[in-house]
């Protein structure tokens, strides 16, 4: 577990070089008409008790508004070192959001569980919008969203 | 500079002011709807704790409670796993209606702020932001000109055609707002784009009490914050004992305690934060719905200017002759400066500029703002031609020229000549030129001609100087400048009344029919146009280029064209008219003058007039069927003579359209001029003019110089000369 934990304090995106014992995950997020402008979303991980680990993705490029994404907020102070180089555009109601990330082998069924925080402009913000446990027999398994996010599916 | 400086910027940005400026109008009311659709909040006392507690009531699964700058406040909530969210009535706690995102706002918005294009479109609506900026900073710096000061930046304007003066009337009425907007738009792309300080919000509390199950109205932080300044109160997660309160309002934001009730973290707004927020109120509206109407209202003034702009440049640009076989400066023997505002003194340059190279010379024309001595090497003479602007400021093309000839060590060595052009109407006529002509003499330039002037860009005038300079060149000088003649159009005379036979001077009443001309013809300005009383007929005699000016006595609405014309002696044109029998026909066009009307309003009118001055007079009674009072004074030789309308007047006298006639007559037994009546009747005259009346006077200079005197003595008691009422527009003159 600490050799975990200091994998993950090293790379704090998560993400570990390919020479690793990781495999890549393809995470998709299919959006539903929330009938509003593009969502940032913050996707990262957290331990069983709901310790942040560390952040996987950032959808949304302006600073100013992530502490709408406030469970991330809150654990990160809103720390842009967090999502250094992993951050992309927001994206659009009915859009669809698909990253593939090499994980290391460890986060799955170790009681990690990933998060997504969504934020829409004028609309509520969506803290832990879908929280699903990284697991193998999960992978494949859609799992919908509080009220932006359709679906949620990762595979490996 | 300044100029070009309110032009290139304009004429790229129209459209994109044009789609910023209509979208923000749109949404500038939407504040002011939602505050009226917003349940009133009757209780000022009602604190955040009441409200919440009312709120956790109705709605169990409450999150987080919203109040939106216009009142309305919103709860959000979750209900069987189903989210939901309402607008709150504040005196009950319960929903009044389902809280929808209004999509045509959203829309709206993001047309307004990115034009649908993501960052790159809220960089174009920056730049669209940026150049409304630039333009209302040097509008207002070239209206501030134009009228001739800041403490006259209200003022009357009286010159020009109308297009310019409406454009420059829209620009003073909403400057304000778009200044305000514009700025406000740039602040707030520079804050989304972070590049502004951003504000601290308070750190997370490490530590809870890991209580749960206080309610909101026990606690003392939402007892005391009214709901006024309540921005947001996002209640703990159920289940979740390490969660907390959050509570912003106007003043900063911090965590609660949700077993204590306690405050964990508390931070102040800071001082950026406040800005920001004043900011986008001031931008939007929301929370001053007041505002952002009048914003909306002044917003509308953009489209109208970026049309208007559009269209006095292309018109400025047509204006503006390209001057043909221009010699660079250094070989030129003839320098040709313009220091031109509208650009007509430009068209006196090109005439000039031909007729000099015609006589052999090579000349080089250019802004006298461009006035560099030490390349004229092989100049032999200086001409400038200036216009003056306002009240005797340079014209824009002659920025600076003062100042580069009072710092020549010495005048340069060859003859000046300096023509001035302006309007007599005005109390600065041609100062500048004055001005350039009096610092020439205090640097001991030679001159090569004495200053001369041309009124109101009198072509006669202009050719008469022509001569002049050729005298002084020893060649002869024919300038036969046109000011850009319209189309012309054949006028055909229906029937012509005469008078003056008796006195040796003939004149006659003459009128023409006005031409037919088809709907396209008309549609594309190839008509005769519309016209009133008191506009120019311009026309050209055979046998001349130029044109000579007769004030109009009908309107287009009257179905004829009419005026008023006496023989000169030797006069080219007067004769020909008056040669016309009932048949014959001259070609003519319409040149506006817009100044020479009465006002709009109900306020008394005095025509003065003397001789065929009586027309426009005659047109403006003859289309006064409000019987607003009119009063026309009226000189003329001998009542058997020249009294010209004289069974009209009668007639409008009897209909009320004129309230009275007052008559002068030189070569009758009282030998009186109309300035005599004047005199005569100066009790009643001084308490017309008390009462607002707008006096037009019409007719020769000498007569106008008559008058103008008789007025001021008869004011005198009342404390106001024609100099005052002239610059309040009440006292106009049209005179030949």
């Amino acid at each position: 577990m600490k050799t975990l934990l200091s994998t993950l304090a090293l790379t704090t995106a998560l993400t570990v070089p390919a020479l690793a014992i990781a495999k890549p995950v393809t995470l998709t997020a299919n959006m539903n008409q929330y009938g509003g402008d593009g969502a940032y979303l913050a996707l990262y991980v957290t331990d069983a008790q709901g310790t942040y680990m560390g952040s996987l993705w950032m959808a949304g490029g302006k600073s100013k508004y992530y502490e709408h994404l406030s469970d991330w907020y809150r654990a990160t102070g809103g720390n842009t070192a967090e999502i250094n180089g992993i951050t992309g555009a927001s994206v659009g109601a009915g859009r669809e959001l698909k990253i593939t990330l090499d994980l290391a082998d460890a986060l799955f069924d170790a009681g990690y569980e990933l998060h997504i925080d969504a934020s829409v402009e004028d609309m509520r913000d969506s803290p832990s919008e879908v929280v699903v446990p990284l697991t193998t027999k999960g992978a494949g398994q859609p799992v919908a969203g509080r009220r932006y996010i359709r679906d949620f599916t990762y595979d490996m | 500079m300044l100029r070009a400086l309110h032009k290139f910027p304009g004429l790229i940005a129209a459209l994109l002011i044009i789609v910023m400026t209509l979208s923000g109008a749109v949404l500038s009311v939407l504040p002011a709807l939602e505050t009226v659709q917003a349940p009133a909040q009757s209780d000022p006392t009602l604190t955040v704790a009441t409200l919440a507690d009312r709120i956790a009531i109705a709605y169990p699964g409450v999150e987080q409670i919203r109040r939106a700058p216009s009142g309305r406040i919103t709860a959000f909530y979750f209900d069987a796993g189903r989210p939901g969210a309402v607008v709150i009535d504040p005196a009950t706690g319960v929903g009044v209606a389902e809280y929808e995102h209004s999509a045509f706002q959203r829309w709206m918005t993001n047309l307004h702020r990115s034009l649908f294009l993501g960052d790159a479109g809220r960089l174009t609506a920056a730049a669209g932001a940026a150049s409304l900026l630039v333009l209302s900073i040097s509008g207002l710096m070239l209206t501030a000109r134009r009228v001739g000061g800041w403490r006259r930046f209200f003022s009357r304007l009286r010159r020009g055609p109308l297009m310019g003066r409406l454009h420059v009337e829209v620009a003073r009425m909403t400057v304000a707002g778009l200044l305000l907007s514009s700025a406000t738009a740039l602040f707030m792309t520079a804050s989304t784009f972070d590049l502004l300080p951003q504000s601290s919000v308070p750190v997370f509390p490490a530590e809870v009490s890991g209580q749960t199950g206080a309610a909101p109205g026990t606690m003392g932080l939402l007892r005391d914050t009214p709901v006024d300044i309540l921005r947001e109160l996002t209640f703990p997660y159920p289940d979740d004992p390490t969660d907390v309160f959050m509570l912003k309002t106007n003043l900063g934001e911090g965590y609660l305690d949700q077993g204590t009730g306690a405050m964990l973290v508390w931070t102040n707004a800071g001082r950026w934060q406040r800005l920001t927020e004043t900011i986008y109120m001031l931008h939007t509206g929301q929370g001053i719905a007041w505002l952002g109407l009048i914003l909306g209202l002044m917003a509308l003034g953009a489209p109208f200017m970026a049309v208007t702009g559009v269209v006095l440049w292309v018109q400025a640009r047509r204006a503006r002759p390209r001057i043909k076989d221009n010699v660079a400066a250094g070989q030129a023997d003839t320098i040709l400066l313009v220091g031109s505002e509208g650009g007509s003194t430009w068209g006196f340059a090109a005439t000039l500029h031909a007729a000099l190279t015609l006589a052999g010379h090579k000349v080089h024309s250019a802004a006298m703002s461009q006035f560099s001595p030490d390349r004229y090497t092989q100049a032999e003479r200086l001409i400038v031609l200036a216009a003056t602007y306002g009240e005797g400021t340079a014209p824009g093309s002659a920025k600076g020229f003062l100042d580069r000839l009072a710092a020549l060590p010495k005048a340069p060595d060859m003859p000046l000549a300096v023509l001035g052009f302006g309007d007599r109407q005005f109390p600065g006529f041609c100062a500048y030129a004055a001005d350039v002509t009096r610092m020439a003499k205090e640097k001991g330039w030679e001159q090569l001609l004495p200053m001369a002037t041309v009124d109101r860009q009198s072509p006669q005038e202009f050719a008469r100087w022509g001569r002049d300079l050729g005298g002084a060149l020893g060649q002869p000088l024919e300038l036969s400048h046109s000011p850009a003649i319209p189309r012309s159009h054949t006028l055909t005379l229906i029937s012509r009344r005469e008078y003056g036979a008796e006195m040796q001077t003939p004149a006659a009443i003459l009128r023409f029919a006005t031409p037919k001309t088809k709907l396209w013809a008309r549609l594309t300005g190839r008509g005769l146009g519309r016209f009133s009383p008191g506009d120019l007929l311009g026309i050209v005699p055979k046998g001349s280029h130029v044109p000579r000016f007769y004030s109009l006595a009908s309107g287009r609405s009257d179905g004829f064209v009419e005026i008023c014309v006496s023989r000169h002696p030797g006069g080219l044109c007067s004769g020909q008219l008056l040669d016309l029998a009932v048949g014959d026909s001259v070609q003519g066009f319409i040149r506006h003058n817009p100044d020479f009307r009465p006002v709009r309003g109900r306020s008394p009118v005095i025509l003065i007039g003397a001789g065929t001055g009586i027309g426009p007079l005659a047109g403006f009674t003859r289309a006064n069927h409000s019987g607003r009072p009119m009063h026309l004074y009226f000189g003329a030789r001998h009542p058997d003579s020249d009294l010209f309308y004289e069974d009209d007047l009668q007639e409008w006298r009897e209909d009320g359209r004129l309230a009275s006639v007052t008559t002068a007559f030189s070569r009758s037994s009282t030998h009186a001029y109309v300035q005599d009546a004047l005199r005569a009747d100066a009790e009643r005259l001084a308490k017309l003019i008390g009462e607002g009346a707008q006096v037009l006077v019409c007719g020769g200079r000498d007569m106008a110089a008559g008058v103008a005197d008789a007025l001021a003595d008869i004011l005198i008691p009342a404390g106001l000369t024609p100099a005052v009422l002239k610059a309040e527009g009440r006292y106009v003159e049209d005179t030949y």
